[in-house]
């Protein structure tokens, strides 16, 4: 293990990071741009409600962008999001949501390709928060399939 | 006075969770062993349907179904065929609704409501405005929900029909002044409609005292079963009144030629078999709150909430937003720590509580935050519940939020 991947396994250093997206979430900005395309997620629970902005471009998500009103974990998941899926292609973000997504439902995933957000990983843990770690990703998820949909 | 600790054992729940502190009533309440033995006894002993055997345990079953009425009435003061139940207090809102679209209301008639109501008493006015143009408009409140009559007179213009509001908000627990609201109704020649979903398992009700036209609420928020609403109304206004629902047992005998003639009130809202066992249940819930007392159970509630307020309103990471109304939930949150994440931490100290809007999603017009913590208590509560609550309250903080996930 490389001393970040140590780092990573740290309780104590993953809840930090947590509470850093959380107070200063990344990437926490919308803005009025014909080139992003736009998902408002509101309806998975009844508390959460965020937009999430992507700029999909020749099969790379050139840029991440998200705002709104919603719990810590919904907060920092989102954050942590945009700042992993910024700069891949469709595909590698598609296999890093599907790694997350397996985290997050408590099966096997590879923790070293999911960095930062592995600090989710212990969400599933209480089966009504899962909603919130994932709703900054299906808002990524939905807008790659709309993009790969216009192709 | 109520005895609380011979009242929990008649719950089975607390024996099985012995760590758990239930302050979530106002989502559902708990069940007493009599309820589950009235709601079990007809899978074992009486199973059939309503109002179609010929058969012994049959006639017992029709017995129990139909008895149930009796018990609604004497809760509620009013008749057993003003009694119709329905599956929640959403479906007899609904009933009403969609009742009064269909030959009480025209196109341009006006339904004054409030915005600290909860969706079943909002969402089917919506679709009143959607459907038939008929408007909906809202009383005044101040920042705890509470009405102000005198600004309330000032809405009833002639287009004004109906008034349909709780009688207690099911966030901030504000009374509605229910007697002056529906006589200043009345006076105007408006119906008056009444969600007793938060009121009804927790004061007396006397519809003929309050003169209310149609009251809606639920079985499963005053210690019965799920998938049982009640639906009081005025007999004349019932029978006035067409059903949502068009089917079996509702009906007195209809031809090829798509003529039917109905049965009268109340069993022509009831359309298809019933749930029965939950009637059942529901009825002898009425009975066991009946037995405590509806006085009793309002002034141990009153009581235990004023200890509630005071004790949390000692600390200062806690902001309350309903501290003035003297009854029902505490609406408040950390002021650090968004709602769910500091009832995330309160249920991993084993403390149930809502978060977030709680179904009264325009509420945070009036009270300018869009998601709170909602500890609602009922009867069975105790102090030493409210003082662990208010010490897990205490350590509310980020980390600690954070902390349950590792």
């Amino acid at each position: 293990m490389s001393e970040y991947e140590n780092l990573l396994d740290d309780p104590m250093v993953l809840r930090e990071l947590i509470m850093d997206h959380y107070k200063y979430p990344h990437n926490h900005s919308l803005v009025d741009d014909m080139r992003y395309r736009r998902a408002h997620m509101s309806s998975e629970s009844c508390i959460d409600d965020i937009t999430v902005q992507a700029d999909i471009e020749d099969g790379v998500i050139k840029d991440i962008r998200f705002d709104g009103v919603a719990c810590t974990i919904s907060t920092a998941s989102t954050s942590i999001m945009s700042d992993l899926l910024k700069g891949k292609t469709v595909e590698e973000a598609s296999d890093l949501i599907n790694e997350y997504m397996n985290m997050v439902d408590g099966k096997e995933y590879d923790a070293a390709k999911l960095e930062e957000a592995v600090a989710m990983k212990n969400v599933y843990r209480q089966a009504n928060r899962i909603k919130c770690a994932t709703i900054g990703w299906n808002a990524m998820k939905q807008m790659i399939a709309e993009s790969e949909g216009e192709q | 006075m109520i005895d609380v600790q011979a009242i929990r054992k008649d719950f089975p729940f607390f024996e099985a969770n012995p760590d758990l502190v239930y302050f979530d009533n106002g989502a559902t309440t708990l069940k007493p062993q009599c309820v589950i033995d009235a709601v079990t006894s007809f899978y074992t002993r009486h199973t059939s349907n309503v109002h179609r055997g010929d058969y012994a345990i049959a006639a017992e079953n029709d017995r129990l179904y139909d008895g149930a009425r009796s018990s609604f009435a004497k809760l509620l003061n009013c008749s057993p065929k003003e009694i119709v139940f329905t599956h929640n207090a959403t479906a007899s809102m609904n009933q009403i609704a969609y009742g009064l679209a269909h030959g009480f209301l025209k196109k341009g008639d006006v339904i004054l409501t409030t915005e600290a109501e909860h969706a079943s008493n909002l969402l089917p006015w919506f679709r009143l405005k959607e459907d038939y143009g008929i408007e909906v408009r809202y009383l005044p409140m101040d920042a705890q929900a509470n009405l102000d009559l005198k600004a309330a007179e000032t809405c009833f213009t002639p287009e004004v029909k109906a008034v349909a509001a709780a009688l207690v908000t099911n966030v901030l627990g504000s009374i509605l002044p229910v007697k002056e609201l529906a006589a200043m109704a009345h006076k105007h020649g408006a119906l008056f409609i009444a969600d007793g979903a938060q009121a009804v398992p927790h004061m007396k009700i006397d519809v003929q005292d309050l003169d209310i036209d149609f009251l809606a609420f639920s079985a499963h928020k005053m210690c019965g079963p799920d998938g049982v609403g009640i639906l009081y109304g005025k007999y004349d206004l019932l029978e006035r009144m067409e059903p949502v629902f068009m089917g079996g047992d509702m009906n007195a005998r209809f031809q090829k030629a798509c003529t039917y003639e109905l049965k009268h009130a109340p069993t022509k809202f009831e359309a298809g078999t019933p749930n029965i066992e939950g009637v059942i249940g529901a009825a002898a819930a009425c009975d066991y709150l009946m037995q405590i007392g509806l006085d009793e159970i309002h002034a141990y509630e009153k009581e235990l909430r004023a200890y509630f307020l005071e004790k949390l309103s000692a600390l200062e990471n806690i902001v309350i937003y309903n501290p003035d109304n003297e009854y029902g939930p505490l609406a408040f949150n950390d002021r650090e720590v968004f709602s769910q994440d500091a009832a995330g931490y309160l249920a991993a100290k084993n403390i149930a509580v809502r978060s977030g809007n709680h179904c009264a999603k325009i509420l945070h017009e009036i009270i300018g935050t869009d998601s709170t913590i909602r500890a609602s208590l009922y009867f069975y509560n105790t102090k030493e519940e409210v003082d662990r609550c208010v010490k897990v309250c205490s350590e509310i903080s980020l980390e600690n939020a954070v902390g349950i996930f590792f």
